[in-house]
């Protein structure tokens, strides 16, 4: 039985304002449920991802099931850890006291998923906001139908469905539920709506984390072991979802001199992954819908664009299937170039120098990653001082986000706030700081009526000075 | 002629103490100099602010920021240590001048001044300038060995050009604290100070381009007008001090840009006042309540006590040596600064017309409009919907609320607005643990108030409606900065099983490869091998 929204809403406020959410072993059961739904539903997960997106059974495996498990994994291990308390040190002009901060949960949690990656998107937010100790709504984007309402049947079975709920819906039940007041709004998506979003936090003061996207750009230099870098680009883009990643590459960068040998070996390891007809082969994820295929078609075959095909360009637009395409010296100011990509198209820019990568990253918004492939270690040093994005991968792409030590997420336009490991839980609680004073060491100097003499001691204390701090507590100034 | 207004009323066994001699016509005259001054410096300067806030010298100096930003002048750390330096030259140098500033704007006296502005800037621009090499250092992350070769980093990086609304209640302190985080982290800066204390905004004005790279930080005067036109622009970061009114609006211009927001806003911040044993130690508790209350800003500070929770049975211990104490502490009107501004001097008279509010004043009470000065004024039990008690105050008027124990504060802290500050005046831990653990605020200080804000090693910020994003010490960096995750690989080893085509035997390396299983992993990849 579907319960209303607001009704829903009412009781994750309830159960939160009533501390369910709040106890380790609540915390930990519902990690524990999410490791096991994601274990024992394998089959029907990998099902939903392939209606929905058409998404090999190994990129299911590798970028969605094993993720999720990880981070509940990660989250297990770590949950007593993130939740203690942390001494920090006093400082001696406020002897005696002693400070700590202590995380706490922040309470009702708003995660609004994306249809790319359905279970990743979804689940990982919720993991950090119940390690953190939130009540959850989850949305999953209605673009991943399937995986939608799988997630809606599979949850109340696996955790506690009084505190995470899934509400189901498109755009009108977005609003609505962006209506209502949220402790935090946890958001992946693209930055139109991101603006939305952030239109309906402003309501009600609350704070958001953006996870959006950008033309992850990646440079290619000559230093560099070609087949490898090729490979790795390659898996990095098709075989992420067939190019609907936010950090998938975008575009490529590289010399005049250097791409005609970058496309040769991109198209034989192309081959290599996909064979001789890339839309009969199983290990590549269709366009999510009519609508992104009739977006994709339209970049492809702009004018100033579509003369500049030198590999792939196939389509079937009953399958939604577009094979991986590759652009050479496409006009800036063509479309393919102006919007983030999100498919299968792969626009190779050349300049004379690979130094002159640098201003045309510059140009642009700041993206989600960016990748710079070379064993040239003051390159490597000038680009990561040159170039601003969420996250940085020298020679390889993608794999960044594995990492629960790094944190995810954007700057500029591809977003505010980050996560993954502990900056899950970060992301998801409010640091107390907490004083706890004692009531010797009065000090005097602090009080009106004010003086000369109190005044430096004051400065004195202020300052550092063990002499005055050493007056103030003893109360001096005497007298008044 | 500056006779203060008295609000007198029948209050049975209550007699209301209207100290007529903390206002006596001497301190009033002075006063009257001072806000005739400051009047006439206040409309000196809407003209000057006028004129520096013209439209397009605004985006003459925002793109000058930017150029400067992009030309990569604020990433040195000897540049931003220079600052530094240059901003605590500034402080010592133009002590006086400072004091004066704030003297006129909002009557404070020099020790509270410098306690709670000059000193604390002092202090915090010094621990920048120790501490910046660690906090712009790389820190190194640990990589997971099936990455191997690879190193991982977390990179901290300026946000680029970002924006400062400041307060006029802490009116150097609002601007300068977070100027100096967002230096230290190597942004160029735009700071709008509050046009409602204009002279210390001009001071800033006169001083910063001559202390501090003036290509790089500017001070951009105005009132709503300007803010409005400010956030019409890109800013990598916004800080925004002030009222939850405000916020919103500006929150709102934001998404825009999707500029990203920090907001610090007020509350109404609860003390819980326990029966603290031993005469010293309540002593000493009151000490700090009227420090907390009156003593900083007469109560117009975000980090104030608001209101007071006490057990009925001690009020009355409570009130009497909260009474006693002011008459010591605060013997008359420049002990204490002066309301701001008419309009929230307005405001404040407001809140004690209400009849049933009024009745309730058993201390203080007097209003002294010319010198916009009121005083300290002790209310027991206002009604809890009068708007005394669902505003924050900000102000010089304390009410008590009792309860029939101390442990109903808990409850009723919860049911309302998490503030920004928490405070507790008490000897049980059982307590002390309850309200960490029950109630939700920015902090929580047990046995003290407001002293929380000189501690640089806490974050210091709100939750819910008093705000969010944290900042003082290393937050304060942070708060302008990126954390930049940076992975480097390298060509040596290279995991076929990553590529398609696949296959089972490649899912099931991977399965273990991600659980960290090298073991079952070896295994499975012989086994490939035969």
């Amino acid at each position: 039985m579907v319960e209303s929204r607001a009704a829903a809403v009412q009781e994750l406020r309830a159960r939160f304002a009533a501390g369910q959410t709040r106890p380790a072993e609540w915390r930990a059961a519902q990690l524990r449920g999410g490791l096991r739904m994601a274990t024992e539903m394998e089959a029907e997960i990998c099902d939903a991802l392939h209606a929905d997106l058409g998404k090999p059974k190994t990129e299911a495996h590798v970028h969605e099931l094993s993720l999720i498990k990880s981070s509940c994994l990660f989250a297990l291990k770590n949950l007593k850890k993130w939740m203690k308390p942390q001494k920090v040190p006093a400082k001696l002009m406020n002897f005696p006291s002693t400070a700590r901060i202590t995380p706490e949960p922040l309470g009702l949690v708003l995660v609004i998923s994306a249809w790319n990656y359905p279970l990743l998107l979804s689940l990982d937010p919720v993991i950090g906001a119940i390690a953190a100790g939130n009540a959850v709504a989850l949305k999953p984007s209605e673009g991943a139908p399937a995986m939608s309402s799988l997630l809606a049947e599979l949850l109340p079975r696996f955790v506690d469905g009084t505190c995470i709920k899934v509400i189901e819906g498109g755009v009108k039940e977005t609003t609505a539920l962006l209506n209502q007041k949220w402790d935090k709004i946890f958001y992946t998506g693209n930055s139109r709506v991101g603006r939305v979003v952030m239109t309906a936090a402003a309501k009600h003061l609350t704070p958001a984390v953006l996870e959006l996207g950008g033309k992850c750009p990646v440079v290619v230099d000559s230093n560099v072991d070609l087949h490898i870098a090729a490979k790795r680009i390659a898996a990095g883009k098709w075989g992420c979802n067939n190019g609907q990643a936010c950090i998938a590459p975008d575009f490529i960068i590289t010399t005049q001199a250097f791409a005609p040998k970058l496309l040769e070996s991109l198209k034989k390891v192309l081959e290599k992954f996909y064979g001789k007809d890339p839309l009969l082969s199983a290990d590549l994820s269709r366009v999510v819908n009519a609508s992104h295929f009739g977006r994709l078609k339209g970049l492809m075959d702009e004018e100033m664009v579509s003369d500049k095909i030198v590999f792939g360009g196939q389509r079937d637009e009953q399958q939604l299937k577009i094979a991986p395409t590759i652009f050479l010296d496409v006009p800036l100011d063509s479309a393919i170039m102006k919007e983030e990509i999100f498919g299968p198209l792969l626009p190779i820019l050349t300049v004379d120098k690979i130094h002159e990568s640098f201003g045309l990253i510059n140009s642009m918004a700041k993206p989600l990653a960016a990748y710079l492939f070379t064993r040239d270690s003051e390159l490597q040093n000038q680009f990561e001082g040159a170039i601003s994005a969420g996250g940085m991968l020298f020679n390889d792409t993608s794999i960044h986000l594995t990492n629960p030590y790094l944190p995810f997420g954007g700057v500029g336009e591809s977003g505010t706030g980050a996560y993954h490991g502990k900056f899950s839980f970060d992301a998801f609680s409010h640091r107390k700081a907490v004083m706890n004073r004692g009531f010797a060491g009065e000090a005097r100097a602090r009080y009106p009526p004010y003086s000369a003499p109190k005044l430096k001691i004051l400065k004195g204390v202020l300052e550092g000075k063990l002499g005055d701090m050493i007056q103030a507590i003893l109360g001096f100034p005497r007298g008044k | 002629m500056g006779a203060p207004v008295a609000i007198n009323g029948p209050i049975g066994e209550r007699a209301i103490t209207c100290s007529h001699s903390q206002w006596s016509t001497g301190a009033a005259e002075q006063s009257e100099r001072v806000r005739a001054e400051s009047m006439g410096s206040m409309v000196a300067s809407v003209e000057e602010i006028g004129a520096a806030a013209a439209p397009q010298a605004v985006e003459r100096r925002l793109g000058e920021l930017r150029a400067t930003f992009e030309s990569g002048r604020t990433r040195p750390l000897s540049w931003r240590q220079s600052q530094l330096r240059g901003l605590l030259r500034l402080l010592a140098d133009k002590e006086e001048e400072a004091f004066r500033a704030l003297h006129d704007d909002l009557g404070k006296h020099r020790a509270e001044a410098y306690r709670d502005e000059v000193g604390v800037l002092t202090k915090s621009a010094n621990a920048a300038l120790r501490e910046i090499g660690k906090w712009a250092a790389p820190e190194k992350v640990w990589v997971p060995l099936v990455a191997f070769p690879a190193s991982a980093q977390v990179v901290p990086e300026p946000l680029g050009v970002v924006l400062i609304f400041s307060c006029w209640n802490f009116p150097l302190g609002l601007s300068l604290e977070p100027l100096i985080g967002a230096i230290a982290a190597g942004n160029a800066v735009a700071l709008k100070p509050s046009e409602l204390a204009p002279a210390t905004a001009r001071f800033l004005e006169e001083n910063i381009g001559e202390y501090l790279d003036a290509t790089a930080v500017k001070v951009i005067q105005g009132g709503p007008a300007v803010g409005e036109q400010l956030m019409e622009h890109r800013w990598d970061k916004v800080l925004f001090t002030g009222c939850p009114r405000v916020a919103r609006v500006v929150m709102a211009a934001a998404v825009k840009h999707l500029t990203p927001v920090a907001l610090e806003l007020g509350g109404k911040c609860p003390c819980i006042f326990d029966a603290v044993a031993g005469r010293r130690n309540l002593q000493t508790s009151v000490n700090r309540v009227i420090f907390a209350k009156w003593s900083s800003c007469a109560g117009q500070a975000c980090i104030a006590i608001d209101y007071v929770l006490v057990e009925e049975r001690f009020a009355p211990t409570l009130i009497k040596l909260l009474k006693s104490t002011l008459k010591r502490f605060i013997a008359d009107s420049d002990q204490m600064a002066r309301i701001v501004n008419g309009r929230h001097f307005q405001r404040l008279s407001n809140l004690l017309k209400d009849p049933a509010v009024a009745a309730s004043i058993l201390h203080g009470g007097g209003l002294d409009a010319k010198n916009l000065s009121i005083e300290p004024t002790i209310l027991l039990n206002p009604p809890l919907d009068s708007a005394i008690m669902t505003e924050e105050i900000f102000g010089p008027l304390l009410p008590i609320i009792t309860v029939k124990k101390i442990e109903d504060s808990i409850a009723f802290v919860r049911a309302r607005p998490k503030p920004l500050a928490v405070y507790a005046f008490t000897d049980s831990a059982p307590l002390k643990r309850r309200i960490v653990e029950e109630t939700s605020s920015g902090s929580v200080t047990f046995n003290d108030a407001v002293v929380q804000f000189g501690v640089d090693t806490l974050p210091f910020g709100g939750v819910g409606q008093s705000g969010f994003g944290q900042y003082h010490g290393k937050y304060s960096f942070e708060m302008f900065s990126h954390k930049k995750a940076v992975l480097r690989r390298g060509f040596l080893v290279e995991a076929m099983l990553r590529y398609p085509p696949w296959d089972e035997q490649k899912i099931a390396m991977m399965r273990h490869l991600f659980r960290y299983d090298y073991v079952r992993f070896i295994f499975t990849f012989l086994g490939l091998r035969r």
